[in-house]
């Protein structure tokens, strides 16, 4: 199965059922509720971007979509289907990617070998399969091929190592990777937030890019002009449950901020 | 970063700009893409100093000397390596081989079992010893260096406690436990079994190491624990079978000790886990894990062989040599900490 294959051809999600969709998800910590049933959905093509204060409950959220945390109540649909994350590889299984804000990227490691890092390909012939040779050259390939169709021009040598990428870079190789095996969803959690102001727009070119591969993206961000500028819908979360969900174009950046506050109800 | 196309905008203009680099800066460039290449400088330089001193240096007799006295610690040092890329460090090599050979050479000798029985059960209490490491690592959760500062002691009193303080001389094993210092020559050159068999070792593990997913999350996991878990990787399975493969590595150095010192002693090898160090530190593998090739180990081993025996024959004291060592130690680790500086 190739890697490229898998992008350019999601499993198709039949018309109007959201790629992803979380029903009433109920999170507690002891006596604290992090997640007081929160509903989400996500359509092809879409950038959901999820917005909040600190302690709103955004990253339960995520870590409840992405098998990190099992929820303790409420349903998750994958193209319509139940689905139970038990942990964070069953996502992943399962087509969703999260990229984490602190740039989780081997450094001493090439371009080639983090996109492949965990799932390597092997030989074919008893070269894979008796000697468990890696199929070096086959991924950097197709390495190259996934950096171009990003058009990440600035990754052009796949077989540099990361750590001398600069923090924009090391992050579009995260986003890179998520998008070469996210087939069903990709989140990226606050993905700008180490970045200066260019390399942060590196990586919301990035996302549009994936927008208009059809690849659903959920971002969370603190950053009101970048949610703004990226998203076609914005999920604002309010001491734990979903205070509104907007759009860039039915409201302004001080109206997303009254709500996230509490100052106003959409 | 090599950029070929033309600049396309201002802002990669000045990236261009910024990416202009001294030559100083492109050797560390070079060090930091190829660790192997600082010790095998050394090396060369190494070997033409001490031939020029002494032209028995050179003489075929000498090489396999060499060679010969750096086939064990040259294999310990392989174990210590896998250790050291995962960002760890395993104080109890030597005392765990001392245990495995003893294992070997008793079972042979006080419970008279065959060779190749002995030599198993051997290989199982190197498996075990460094089993009891990983667990201790990764379960535990105890740093490498007081884990293995632990299992060190422990290993010593159970070789001691064991063997009775007893050696066990050539004459009274089977034959098949001395084979690793019979000698084939290769040209003018005497390569003993356990020289070849050491080579054969490093051969296999730099193709694990460097061709094989295995090897990838060995590195991965050394560079960045954290990173390697996000990325799917299970650290944990990984520290414990680097570990166990470790004892296996072990248990190969064993039976080449046997052999070399004609006999199996309780008392031997207590310098082996520091050595084995030092040929991981000089071969330019990075104490911080992530960073090194397995083949800079096998020459950091020949670069202390080469200069004690280089020494030697220039009529230099050992405490000399012991000296020289030191200072080796020192500056391979200093132009580690300037090599890693390249991270930005």
């Amino acid at each position: 199965m190739s890697l490229i294959e898998e992008v350019t051809e999601p499993t198709p999600t039949p018309a109007g059922v959201p790629v992803l969709e979380a029903k009433r998800l109920v999170k507690t910590f002891g006596r604290v509720v992090g997640l007081d049933g929160v509903s989400l959905k996500v359509h092809a093509g879409e950038v959901l971007a999820i917005i909040g204060d600190n302690g709103a409950g955004k990253s339960t959220l995520i870590k409840c979509l992405t098998g990190a945390y099992i929820p303790d109540e409420g349903q998750l649909l994958l193209d319509g289907q139940e689905v139970s994350f038990k942990r964070p590889q069953d996502a992943r299984d399962a087509g969703i990617e999260t990229v984490y804000q602190n740039l989780a990227v081997s450094p001493a490691l090439d371009v080639a070998s983090n996109l492949f890092l965990g799932r390597e390909r092997r030989k074919p012939g008893i070269a894979g399969s008796i000697f468990r040779a890696l199929d070096t050259s086959g991924m950097r390939k197709e390495a190259r091929e996934q950096v171009l169709k990003l058009g990440i021009s600035t990754l052009q040598d796949v077989t540099v190592a990361v750590e001398n990428l600069s923090g924009g870079q090391r992050q579009a190789v995260a986003v890179a990777r998520a998008a070469a095996f996210g087939s069903k969803v990709v989140v990226l959690d606050e993905p700008t937030a180490a970045l200066g102001v260019r390399e942060s727009n590196q990586v919301l070119e990035l996302i549009i890019r994936l927008r208009e591969q059809g690849v659903p993206v959920i971002l969370i961000s603190h950053n009101m002009p970048q949610v703004f500028q990226v998203a076609d819908r914005i999920h604002i979360q309010r001491l734990g449950k979903r205070a509104a969900t907007i759009t860039p174009q039915s409201h302004s950046m001080t109206d997303a901020v009254a709500i996230m506050t509490g100052a106003a109800t959409a | 970063m090599t950029n070929d196309s033309p600049p396309t905008s201002a802002l990669d203009l000045a990236a261009e700009f910024l990416d202009r680099r001294t030559p100083l800066d492109r050797v560390r460039g070079v060090l930091h893409r190829y660790p192997a290449v600082s010790p095998a400088v050394v090396l060369v330089l190494a070997i033409i100093v001490f031939g020029s001193i002494n032209s028995r240096f050179f003489a075929p007799s000498n090489l396999s000397l060499i060679l010969d006295q750096v086939s064990v610690v040259g294999t310990v040092a392989i174990a210590q390596t896998l250790i050291i890329l995962t960002a760890g460090i395993d104080l109890s090599v030597g005392a765990a081989m001392i245990l495995s050979s003893m294992v070997m050479a008793q079972t042979a000798f006080q419970n008279g079992l065959p060779a190749p029985i002995a030599l198993f059960l051997g290989l199982v209490a190197a498996l075990a010893a460094g089993a009891l490491n990983g667990f201790l690592v990764t379960r535990v959760k105890l740093p490498p260096f007081i884990a293995t500062l632990g299992t060190l002691n422990v290993f010593i009193a159970l070789t001691l406690l064991y063997s009775g303080g007893q050696t066990v001389r050539k004459a009274e094993m089977p034959e098949l436990m001395t084979w690793t210092a019979s000698a084939f020559p290769i040209g003018d050159v005497r390569m003993t079994v356990g020289v070849i068999i050491m080579i054969g070792l490093y051969v296999l593990v730099a193709y694990a190491l460097g061709r094989t997913a295995w090897g990838r999350h060995v590195y991965a996991v050394g560079d960045d624990a954290e990173a390697a878990r996000l990325a799917g990787i299970s650290t944990g399975r990984v520290l414990m079978s680097v570990y166990v493969a470790a004892g296996a590595v072990l248990a190969v150095a064993a039976w080449i000790q046997i052999g070399r010192s004609g006999a199996a002693s309780p008392n031997a090898g207590a310098d082996l886990n520091l050595d084995s160090i030092t040929a991981v530190v000089i071969g330019g593998t990075s104490l911080f894990g992530g960073r090194g090739v397995i083949w800079g180990t096998l020459l950091g081993a020949i670069i202390v062989g080469v200069f004690r025996n280089g020494l030697f024959l220039a009529g230099v004291d050992g405490l000399y040599q012991t000296l020289a060592i030191g200072i080796l130690i020192i500056v391979a680790v200093a132009v580690d900490q300037w090599i890693r500086k390249v991270r930005k």
